[in-house]
């Protein structure tokens, strides 16, 4: 039902926008199917709760699913902006889409927002990157959180398993970056799909290994599994997730076996947990209400508050665009560009922002917490 | 590597082994009779034990919709066609499988509240509902191009598969389900954790290789299959309707895809796509089996599951790699010691 609504106000939009040139266009293209469906979906649906109007002007979104496939993410881009016309691109979900959009974004000048977390999407190094903005933490943000966590409760020797693509060897990397300057040892490397029905042979090694602590590195349920094997097999150490399990659905399918885990995670994961004197804290909340009134309680998940911060940005950034130029010119676009990198001290639901033209994330260190998991909820560790 | 950790790879190996085995044979059925490539043979894994999983937090599972609508869309063509042919004494039949079945089921699960049951009746209950549907597909999307190549056979396969993939997703959302094990029992075999779960699964996929056997080799029907299998052509003219032998070996099918999802719902998560890998790696074990041998075939599934754990201790970024490679020395090997044998030989 709703992905029928999200259409007709897809194809209305599309529709309005021939007519009426003075709205602002925002193209969305998000995963919404197949692989990092998990994903997409909490940010298809946060598209729906953002305000149609900034600064006195109408907002159309226009959402696309790219079936979490790079080609159809290309194809989407192109379609938004040859005739959508859009001012600015969100998207995509994943890192491989996001960076394939860059060259088209950047040979049409138009601002783009991703929601995908690899840094290399907005590496200054690319100089079409001028154009790309992106809202996750980077994985060197979240890797440092977790090594000084393990560096602190006196962790000598760590084993990692992750996923078999480049979400496991990003953070594979990463983290043995990490890990080798604070001095803890990377005893076991394992890898294994997200949709494989054992891992018994990665979790065995891992055992004879006799590390301290392990990384798992996937996200959503599937990072459940090597976690239950560990526990059945009787793994007796510390055991640390990404912030890519960060929903409910995580605990749903770990159950007891995911109990005392340690990760990193946006504020937004424990909004309700954080002091009062954190600026974060009233963003966050207001997200989490918004999505919890529309589709339940215990729904929200920090992917959808990744779109969120997008339209935070937006919604920042839009006014100060609107006073040089008309939505729908070039003189626009390059406005609203120039805008979204000058923002300074604006807080969304994961961090606060300080953009430059050197950093198009602007996270620092507020933007990620440390979580455990306790009686199969998420609590803030201090 | 010491004797522990193998035997423990060698458990797991089998465990899975016994799984894609069960699934090669449904493969190796469905082609024999139909020449259908099954690749949506994995869906019905991923629905039983998805079905289940909707029972047992009390959701009602999508499946049900669809078994509504696909008996709706059945029923309403065989309806029309034996109107045409004159055929009305068909009618009651017809109705009572696609219309009525359906809606006592659902009526069940609206009225009756699977979530209280006891497992083995919710088993039952994700069978009666995940299990018609392989008539039904093979009704709606095969019966209708029976005499096609296999090339067109297999184009629609991919077409159903996509589709049941897709419908997955909407039912049941990106993220997976686990279901409660059938034991929670384990023992101790010489330093071995052996999971009851684990001996269920073995002992299950045992049990239906041996009914598969005997029906195959005892019952009316089973004969009636092999023939069809055999020479479609000569079955027909002996009275073999080669739309029931269809129908029922789609029925097998989808009853061997949806239990062996149950079997392995408590034992790992299971996601709307999973069933596609399963089942592609009981159609390596197919293969091995040239899709005409039922033991070779189950064998080969044993060696794919043993190979895949044991890959998954030493190379586990290469493990799905060392897997499908199995198939090249297996298709030169194949190819090496067989003969072309002619369809209608």
């Amino acid at each position: 039902m709703k992905f029928k609504k999200t259409l007709v106000i897809a194809v209305l939009a599309s529709a309005f926008a021939a007519v009426a040139h003075a709205d602002i266009n925002v193209g969305v293209t998000v995963s919404a199917t197949g692989p990092a469906a998990s994903l997409g979906i909490p940010e298809k649906n946060t598209f729906a709760l953002m305000p149609t109007t900034i600064a006195g002007q109408k907002i159309n979104y226009i959402i696309l699913d790219d079936a979490s496939d790079t080609t159809t993410a290309v194809k989407n881009v192109r379609k938004l902006i040859a005739e959508n016309k859009v001012d600015v691109i969100v998207g995509s979900t994943i890192t491989p889409n996001s960076l394939a959009m860059i060259d088209v974004v950047a040979e049409a000048e138009t601002p783009m927002v991703s929601m995908a977390a690899s840094a290399r999407i907005v590496d200054p190094a690319n100089p079409k990157v001028k154009w790309v903005f992106k809202t996750p933490q980077n994985d060197i943000q979240m890797s440092t959180a977790i090594v000084e966590h393990m560096t602190n409760s006196g962790v000598k020797t760590v084993a990692f398993i992750g996923f078999s693509d480049a979400y496991g060897e990003g953070w594979f990397q990463e983290f043995s970056k990490v890990a080798e300057a604070r001095k803890l040892q990377v005893v076991a490397n394992e890898r294994y799909n997200r949709n494989d029905t054992s891992v018994t042979g990665q979790v065995l090694k891992i055992i004879a290994a006799k590390a301290d602590a392990v990384l798992i590195a996937g996200s959503g349920t599937p990072a459940a599994l090597p976690q239950v094997a560990l526990k059945e097999k009787g793994y007796a150490g510390k055991l640390y997730q990404t912030h890519g399990v960060a929903n409910n659905d995580f605990l749903r399918v770990g159950g007891k076996n995911v109990e005392g885990t340690f990760l990193p995670a946006g504020p937004v994961l424990v909004a309700s947990q954080l002091p009062d004197t954190n600026p974060i804290k009233k963003v966050a909340m207001e997200y989490v209400t918004k999505y919890e009134a529309a589709h339940g309680k215990g729904t929200t998940s920090t992917f959808g508050a990744h779109a969120w911060d997008a339209g935070l940005l937006l919604q920042n950034a839009v006014p100060a665009a609107l006073k040089k130029a008309q939505p729908g010119s070039k003189e626009f676009r390059a406005a609203l560009r120039d805008a979204l990198e000058g923002l300074k001290n604006v807080t969304l639901s994961h961090g606060i922002v300080n953009m430059s033209p050197q950093d198009h994330l602007g996270f620092d260190q507020r933007a990620r917490v440390m979580v455990k998991i306790e009686n199969g909820a998420w609590k803030l560790q201090q | 590597m010491d004797l522990q950790i193998a035997l423990l790879l060698g458990q797991d190996g089998v465990v899975n082994g016994a799984i894609y085995a069960l699934l090669a044979l449904a493969l190796v059925l469905v082609f024999a009779v139909t020449r259908v490539i099954f690749i949506p043979q994995g869906e019905f894994v991923a629905f039983g034990a998805l079905t289940l999983a909707s029972f047992q937090v009390g959701r009602t599972p999508g499946t049900l919709w669809l078994l509504l609508g696909m008996g709706a869309a059945v029923a309403a063509i065989d309806i029309a066609l034996a109107l045409k042919s004159g055929a009305r004494r068909r009618i009651p039949q017809i109705a009572f499988w696609n219309l009525v079945y359906p809606l006592l089921a659902a009526g069940l699960v609206f009225f009756a509240n699977p979530q209280q049951w006891p497992l083995a009746l919710q088993v039952v209950a994700a069978l009666a509902i995940v299990v018609p549907l392989g008539p039904m597909i093979y009704r709606l999307a095969y019966q209708p191009l029976a005499e096609a190549t296999v090339l067109v056979l297999l184009i629609v396969s991919i077409a159903v598969h996509l589709t049941l993939v897709g419908l997955g997703l909407l039912f049941f959302g990106a993220e997976g389900s686990r279901t409660t094990p059938f034991s929670e029992a384990s023992f101790d075999l010489g330093g071995i954790i052996v999971n009851g779960q684990t001996l269920w699964v073995i002992g299950a996929s045992a049990v239906l290789i041996v009914v598969l056997y005997v029906f195959f080799e005892r019952t009316l029907y089973g004969k009636a299959l092999r023939a069809t299998a055999i020479n479609r052509t000569g079955a027909r003219l002996m009275g073999i309707s080669t739309v029931m032998a269809g129908k029922l070996s789609f029925l097998l099918a989808a009853a061997i895809g949806a239990f062996s999802g149950v079997l392995i719902a408590p034992i790992t998560t299971v996601y709307y796509d999973t069933g596609f890998l399963i089942g592609l790696k009981g159609f390596v074990g197919a293969i091995v089996g040239g899709l005409a041998s039922y033991p070779v075939a189950a064998a080969g599934a044993i060696l794919v599951g043993l190979l895949e754990s044991f890959s998954s201790f030493w190379a586990s970024a290469f493990k799905e790699v060392i897997v499908f490679t199995l198939i090249i020395p297996v298709l030169v090997w194949r190819s090496l010691t067989t003969h072309h044998v002619e369809e209608d030989e």
